[in-house]
């Protein structure tokens, strides 16, 4: 089990939703950045996930690509990046952590090291947007070996017939996206999300977080409760690079969390 | 693979679109029901004679093909060593070797039912061939392209628009090819019911490089045909300039099984392959990573981060290369070089002034690589390069480095 599983269960045991908050690892410096993921417990994150900067941010709309240029002009790197999460593991200890980026930074440390350090350092999951279940043997196989999630995605392209492929070695939970585009653009629709998650649910016993497009307390409601939580990424990031002092971006996680948890 | 076990260089990829390591399908999920589907369409349409009878009918009278393979004497006396050959595909419709492969890439995307296409461009020269085959089937036409790129290919920027397109100046990066890719596959992504990713070179998630690959492998086939006819041999050395490396692929392809002919790619080293990293020699200064869907050379820093590269030549200007290249170059079928901005412009003069033909800029750094090998070598040598672009989009460019006003 990992922190992931032991939260999730705790949530279904209380009948509550999750709240995951997305912050990129760096942005806007190292210490503001590691500040902000210290304080998201309290405002009410169940489950933390820290963008790994990437130069070419594939799926990532301008906030998160602006964020992540923000993080690498401040020298971020992946090793500074783990650094932060064993910082933070020194006074939280059951706060899940999943790491979200892309493959290019994990392959160049070499995926054995990375493994390695990743799970000494206190992570609990991996979401490699550009490592799909064809790809498996790269970093999902030897991930799961070492006992942490490999967390996928599925989104409305994902097929019946494709579900399956996607289920196969997915675990901790299962993202789904609720638009076929970018993060930061369109705005999830609750009605249309509904049938998607219930057909996903029917597929498996994994709880179900639904992200992209979700910018507020409202949106947060509606999304979480059609799903097992949801997921903020662009809004936070966008409170950060307009230059909010970590305290009032932690308050506007907060009426986020508020939201996803009165679902 | 131990080389000594490969029968044939000419059967990659795999089932998992690998060529040995290189490769493969490095999409996020939303994408990845799209390139399956593309894969088995294409599959569909490779043994299907009606395909390729449409490809056949317009590479003859909409193209032009078979591009001619045209001596050139007084460049060969000039050098005073290999007998030189052009593989004359800068006389294509639209001017360079592009448009051999979005031909096919248009007919696939009809076949899909696909209604708008996206591209990518560097030097424009993929853009316009695209938007002109849509003009040509009067499908939705939208390009992107480099804010940079805009600015140094106007001439082309202008062609794509008078052909219909919509082109879109990409400002994430430094605005060249590398961010137009990211950008138009943000934009597949968003789209991907009505849309058909055209890519323009043979790299991109498997089945792109393979597709692209076939589809210019006209090239290297007419010319194998027409040397045997002139010569009645093969070539000794087959050469051609790479950004991406499609025209270079579909030169060599149909030689690879061909083992007396030496095959050499010319990357750009733009202001010298060194530690500035101010070149776009992915093989001979990159190392192995994961960007836009394939694994292959990259120019990277040490924490996997993509640098951006230089290079006089907008088309050039990438910092990775077609992951079959970075199989033949690891295991040694194919050699690879570099050419800096600085020698490209001499050869660029040079083919004007003793040919009567003016080369794009991408051609010229292969000319270079000509240039320097030809006079060593002994007179019964043949030498076949692709001159696989024309320069007009560049005059404004070179006019620049050579110090001349230009008025626009
Ligand atoms: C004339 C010409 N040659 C070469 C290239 C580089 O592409 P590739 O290496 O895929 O042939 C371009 C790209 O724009 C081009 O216009």
């Amino acid at each position: 089990m990992t922190r992931i599983d032991v939260r999730f269960a705790a949530l279904k045991a209380e009948g509550r939703k999750a709240f995951v908050a997305y912050i990129m690892g760096g942005d806007p410096d190292h210490d503001r950045s590691l500040a902000l993921m210290q304080g998201l417990p309290a405002a009410g994150v169940d489950v933390i996930e820290l963008g790994l900067p990437f130069t070419d941010p594939m799926a990532d709309g301008p906030t998160i690509q602006r964020a992540g240029q923000r993080a690498l002009e401040g020298g971020q790197t992946l090793a500074l990046t783990l650094a932060m999460v064993r910082a933070f593991r020194a006074g939280d200890d059951a706060t899940p952590i999943v790491l979200m980026g892309y493959y290019n930074p994990i392959y160049s440390m070499g995926v054995e090291r990375f493994v390695a350090e990743a799970t000494s350092a206190g992570v609990d999951g991996l979401i490699i947007v550009d490592l799909p279940p064809e790809e498996d043997a790269e970093l999902c196989l030897p991930a799961r070996a070492a006992g942490m999630n490999f967390i996928r995605l599925a989104t409305p392209t994902t097929d019946d017939r494709r579900l399956p492929t996607v289920l196969r070695n997915t675990s901790g939970f299962v993202y789904y996206v609720s638009i076929t585009g970018i993060t930061g653009a369109g705005a999830a629709d609750a009605g249309a999300v509904a049938p998607e998650v219930a057909r996903i649910k029917a597929a498996t016993d994994l709880p179900v977080i639904v992200g992209f497009g979700i910018a507020t307390p409202e949106a947060a409601r509606a999304v979480a409760s059609v799903a097992d939580g949801c997921v903020v990424g662009s809004a936070i990031v966008a409170k950060i690079g307009s230059g909010a002092p970590v305290a009032e971006v932690l308050g506007f996680v907060a009426d986020l969390a508020a939201g996803a948890h009165s679902a | 693979m131990a080389e000594d076990l490969i029968n044939s260089y000419r059967t990659g990829p795999d089932e998992a679109g690998r060529f040995g390591i290189f490769g493969g399908r490095f999409v996020s999920e939303t994408l990845m029901p799209l390139i399956l589907d593309l894969e088995a369409e294409y599959e569909k349409a490779k043994t299907d004679p009606a395909f390729w009878a449409e490809m056949d009918d317009l590479w003859t009278h909409y193209v032009g093909r078979p591009s001619p393979l045209y001596f050139a004497e007084r460049l060969t006396a000039r050098l005073g060593g290999a007998k030189i050959y052009m593989k004359r595909d800068e006389l294509n419709h639209t001017g360079a070797h592009k448009i051999n492969n979005v031909l096919g890439q248009i007919l696939l995307a009809r076949r899909m039912g696909k209604e708008r296409i996206i591209a990518e461009t560097g030097a424009g020269q993929h853009g316009v061939a695209t938007a002109t085959v849509c003009a040509r089937f009067g499908l939705k036409c939208v390009v992107y392209m480099g804010a940079h790129d805009v600015e140094r290919q106007a001439p082309n920027v202008f062609r794509m628009r008078l052909l219909g397109a919509e082109v879109i100046p990409v400002t994430s990066g430094r605005g060249t090819l590398k961010d137009a890719m990211n950008d138009a596959l943000r934009d597949w992504v968003t789209n991907v019911r009505d849309t058909f990713y055209c890519i323009g070179t043979v790299a991109g998630p498997h089945p792109y490089p393979a597709m692209v690959r076939d589809f210019q492998s006209i090239i290297g086939k007419e010319a194998r045909a027409q040397m045997l006819a002139r010569e009645g041999r093969l070539p000794d050395t087959i050469i051609a300039a790479i950004g991406g490396g499609s025209n270079a692929m579909g030169l060599f392809h149909p030689f690879l099984d061909d083992t007396s002919v030496r095959i050499i790619g010319v990357e750009a080293g733009g202001k010298g392959v060194d530690e500035r990293m101010e070149h776009c020699a992915s093989l001979t200064g990159g190392r192995p990573g994961v960007l836009h869907g394939n694994r292959t050379y990259l120019l990277q820093d040490a924490d996997g981060q993509i640098l951006e590269g230089h290079s006089i030549s907008a088309g050039l200007d990438y910092p990775g290369i077609g992951p079959e290249h970075a199989w033949l170059h690891d295991i040694g079928r194919a050699e690879y070089v570099s050419i800096t901005d600085t020698e490209a412009l001499a050869a660029f003069r040079l083919c004007c002034e003793e040919e009567g033909i003016i080369p794009a800029l991408e051609t010229a750094h292969a000319f270079a690589h000509v240039m320097k090998i030809a006079p060593a070598l002994p007179a019964d040598h043949l030498i076949c390069m692709n001159m696989c672009g024309r320069g007009d989009k560049d005059i404004f460019t070179v006019a620049r480095h050579l110090g001349f006003e230009m008025k626009v």
